[in-house]
């Protein structure tokens, strides 16, 4: 009889690539529902054309790769992609623009590498970086929150996403171009001043932080990914913070709350740096490779002339990942401890 | 109390142990034939001292070994040799290697053996020799002949005899069953062992999910009042692993490309323990272990007594197999094990573990899908090592960087494949990049060689033609020095001779 010839092992776990990308997809969902709930549903519409275009490419590209285009679906991987892309994007934000930097990530962040796996640079973040370097106010005009403006309906959203200049929107602002504007007042006063301000970091965004921060704690959970780069992220963003805020000057970078809870830094410490391609690949190179994107992150908000620092922070560090995992590798079984 | 120390990893498959009744040992029968490889441990394959026709005895010695590492094979039962010839073996390759064919006479007739109950009384040397000639080699899987181990030489003293319970590997329950049915034999050897060590400590350690073989194998340390420790530790995969039990014990590593002697440790497993005081005690030599036949193609998987030499086949088929379309029999566990491509392979001295699993029981991997870097095999990995990062390096044929990333310090359980959610066959990417690494270092070895044979040839060429030189110049300066004497020119008389030689020849008779 004709036996089968596999090498070992013979048995498998459980845990798959799909169920992976399916289980970040899922830790998105709160961070998703309290965004529509202060902002109203442009994030949903950024998410629903943005995943439509991103599989049509991926679909498209990889059978002109020659490759099977159902397997590449299948990993759910341009999903993320995709979802991390359009989150990051202002609600509202004109159609053509979630188009280009869908295009930009799946394409130029993913596919030119040889897809999944193999991309330096997370997609997400090439695809948001050419989009705010490219259309920097479309890229810097967020809806208000919920309280300080009316959250569009859903007509007149599509309106203003697929007929941009058709109607006059607010937009506004967010609370880190506040304090990056702010050059008088005090700290204290600034967040009391501003009714953006109103709360810990910002109408809306301390809530957005903390379901993102819900999200990443339940993938933590899962073991989708390990604690190392989240931890030193935020720990290196709150010790920049508490270092710099000298007591909250008008100069003062800003309290540590604000920074852990405003702007982008959970989605980033549990969605984006976490991004395992990209990334460190040791524990240690992971605590190094979070770390320093928290004090980059610090910097560039503090110092430099974008407000968001997140996709900045990231690609450069995914330029450091392959030096970083030359110097942090793990001391092996039976190479170095003191045997006796 | 032992300090029970972490490793590094390792992962907790389903365990699948109670399918095979651990503790409870079965015999399946004599087959009609029995193919004993001449090799069936590490190191050179024995010498057959039989001729095709013989009729032996059980325990007769039918090939003797051939060097310091090797092992003797002996009859497991009375018969005719058949054949001595190339027949297929349990190996991965699925090569076939010379095999002595033994028609059994069901007579079960033995050779007098003459054991030595008052071992305590013998030199250690001498119990080693007897080891070696029992053919004992190690009975874990490996294979490495025992009598090697127990001679590490003066400098290497050992301290403490590690007797590795452990059966880590899911479905296999071979261990268990020889601890919990055979615990007085397994202390008296181990005692017998560390006799021949002179190794002051000995720990038994055994994996918590086997509470019978520990209670029995306590209850028979304190029977036989020896100072042997019962340990047991935590389960977890690849706990067993000779470095990994050794960490778990002691807390010390074995030094990277070194071995446990060492640091003063020999690590042995409790079947070769067993088969030390038979071969002591009743002079018995190795000529059947103990087989955990298992999966569920099989209506009675069970632990059975086996001869060495029963062909796989025989074994599934009296275990109640029934065959699916795709099947897989493995030798081995699910981890570490091959895949048997031929029934007709035979069960030999690390035969512990025959798996015959249905499709829906271990499905056959799915097509790998690109790796993402997750690391999960880097938290998996016993050695600490970036499974994630040979792979490319692997892929990429890169052997410096994996040198860099210690490649040979992979051991090879499977763990990070286990866990890998792309299911790429991590181990076999490492198994064939160690085989190149190897096959380029023989390369090198080969051109290193011929460069020296090369430069020594020119060398000696060049010797060749100075020498020769150097005759001509002291001819030359002899021929000078007798022209100058004599007054005459080499080269006028030369010419002179010429020119009368021409003149007699040109002359009519």
């Amino acid at each position: 009889m004709n036996l089968l010839r596999v090498t070992s092992p013979h048995a498998s776990g459980l845990k798959k690539v799909s169920g992976v990308m399916r289980d970040v997809l899922i830790a998105t969902v709160p961070g998703i529902l309290v965004m529509t709930w202060f902002f109203g549903p442009g994030t949903l519409i950024n998410l629903i054309l943005g995943g439509c275009v991103a599989l049509a490419v991926e679909y498209g590209v990889v059978a002109l790769r020659g490759r099977d285009p159902r397997v590449a679906i299948a990993d759910l991987s341009v999903l993320v992609t995709a979802t991390l892309l359009c989150i990051a994007l202002p609600p509202y934000a004109p159609w053509w623009l979630i188009v280009i930097g869908v295009l930009t990530a799946v394409l130029l962040g993913k596919q030119v590498f040889g897809g999944l796996g193999y991309n330096p640079f997370n997609p997400a973040m090439v695809g948001y970086v050419v989009l705010l370097i490219s259309f920097p106010v479309q890229m810097s005009s967020w809806a208000l929150p919920r309280d300080l403006g009316a959250v569009p309906g859903i007509t007149e959203a599509l309106q203003r996403v697929f007929s941009p200049g058709s109607i006059d929107a607010m937009t506004g602002a967010t609370p880190l171009d506040l304090l990056r504007q702010n050059t008088g007042l005090l700290f204290d006063d600034l967040m009391t001043t501003r009714p953006e301000l109103s709360g810990w970091a910002g109408v809306g965004w301390f809530e957005v932080n903390l379901a993102f921060l819900a999200g990443g704690l339940w993938l933590l959970y899962r073991r989708v990914f390990t604690w190392h780069a989240p931890v030193a992220m935020l720990a290196t963003l709150a010790f920049c913070a508490l270092a710099g805020f000298d007591g909250g000057s008008s100069q003062s970078g800003g309290s540590a709350l604000f920074h852990l809870f405003s702007g982008a830094s959970m989605f980033a410490a549990f969605f984006i740096i976490t991004d395992p391609v990209s990334s460190a690949v040791s524990n240690r190179g992971r605590l190094i490779f979070g770390a320093l994107i928290g004090l980059l992150i610090y910097l560039i908000r503090t110092l430099g002339n974008y407000p968001d620092a997140v996709a900045f922070a990231v690609l450069i560090l995914n330029f450091c990942a392959p030096f970083i995992d030359h110097y942090t590798q793990p001391r092996v079984y039976g190479t170095g401890k003191p045997t006796s | 109390m032992r300090v029970i120390h972490d490793i590094h990893g390792g992962i907790h498959p389903p365990e699948r142990k109670t399918l095979s009744q651990p503790g409870k040992l079965i015999t399946l029968g004599l087959p009609p034939k029995l193919v004993l490889p001449l090799r069936q441990h590490l190191g050179a394959p024995a010498t057959p001292i039989v001729a095709v026709g013989d009729t032996v005895l059980g325990g007769q010695l039918l090939a003797e070994a051939n060097g310091a590492v090797s092992v003797p094979v002996h009859a497991p039962t009375s018969g005719t040799v058949r054949a001595i010839e190339p027949r297929p073996i349990a190996h991965a390759s699925g090569l076939e290697d010379i095999c002595i064919e033994l028609e059994t006479d069901g007579l079960d007739q033995w050779v007098a053996l003459t054991g030595t109950p008052q071992w305590q009384e013998c030199e250690p040397a001498t119990l080693a020799e007897r080891v070696r000639d029992a053919g004992i080699a190690g009975m874990g899987g490996a294979g490495f002949p025992t009598a090697v181990k127990l001679a590490p030489g003066p400098q290497r003293p050992i301290e403490l005899l590690l007797i590795n319970g452990t059966e880590c590997e899911p479905y296999i329950t071979a261990d268990d069953t020889l601890m919990q049915c055979f615990a007085d034999e397994l202390i008296e050897g181990i005692s017998i062992l560390a006799h021949i060590l002179g190794a002051a400590e000995i720990v038994i350690g055994i994996e918590d999910n086997k509470p019978e073989a520990i209670a029995r194998v306590s209850a028979a340390v304190s029977n036989a009042r020896a100072s042997i420790e019962v340990a047991s530790f935590p389960t977890k995969y690849p706990s067993g692993g000779e470095k990994q039990v050794i960490e778990i014990l002691t807390g010390k590593q074995v030094p990277s490309g070194g071995i446990p002697a060492d640091i003063g440790i020999v690590c042995l497993n409790p079947g070769t323990a067993v088969a030390v005081r038979e071969a002591i005690v009743e002079g018995k030599p190795l000529t059947h272990r103990i087989v955990t036949v298992t999966g569920e193609a099989l209506s009675q998987p069970c632990n059975t007594l086996a001869c060495l030499g029963t062909p796989i086949g025989y074994l599934l088929q009296a275990a109640g197999w029934t065959s699916e379309a795709r099947q897989r029999v493995i030798h081995g566990g699910p981890m570490m094990g091959f895949a048997v491509s031929n029934l007709a392979a035979p069960v030999t001295k690390i035969t512990n573990c025959l798996l015959a699993p249905t499709e829906a029981e271990l499905p056959m991997p799915n097509e790998p899908q690109p790796c993402i870097r997750c690391g999960h095999c880097a938290e998996a990995c016993p050695a600490s090592l970036l499974p994630q990062q040979l792979y490319w390096y692997a892929r990429a044929k890169d052997q410096e960087q994996l040198a860099e990333h210690r490649l040979f310090d992979c051991i090879e359980c499977g763990a990070c494949a286990y866990v890998c959610p792309s299911q790429i066959p991590l181990v076999q990417y490492y198994r064939a990049a160690k085989g190149q690494i190897r096959d380029s270092e023989q390369e090198r070895a080969r051109s290193d060689n011929s460069r020296a044979r090369f430069e020594a040839r020119e060398k000696r060429v060049a010797e060749e033609a100075a020498a020769r030189e150097e005759k001509r110049a002291a001819r030359k300066a002899a021929a000078q020095q007798q022209a100058d004497s004599e007054g005459v020119d080499p080269v006028q008389a030369a010419i002179a001779r010429a020119k009368a030689k021409k003149a007699q020849q040109d002359s009519p008779q």
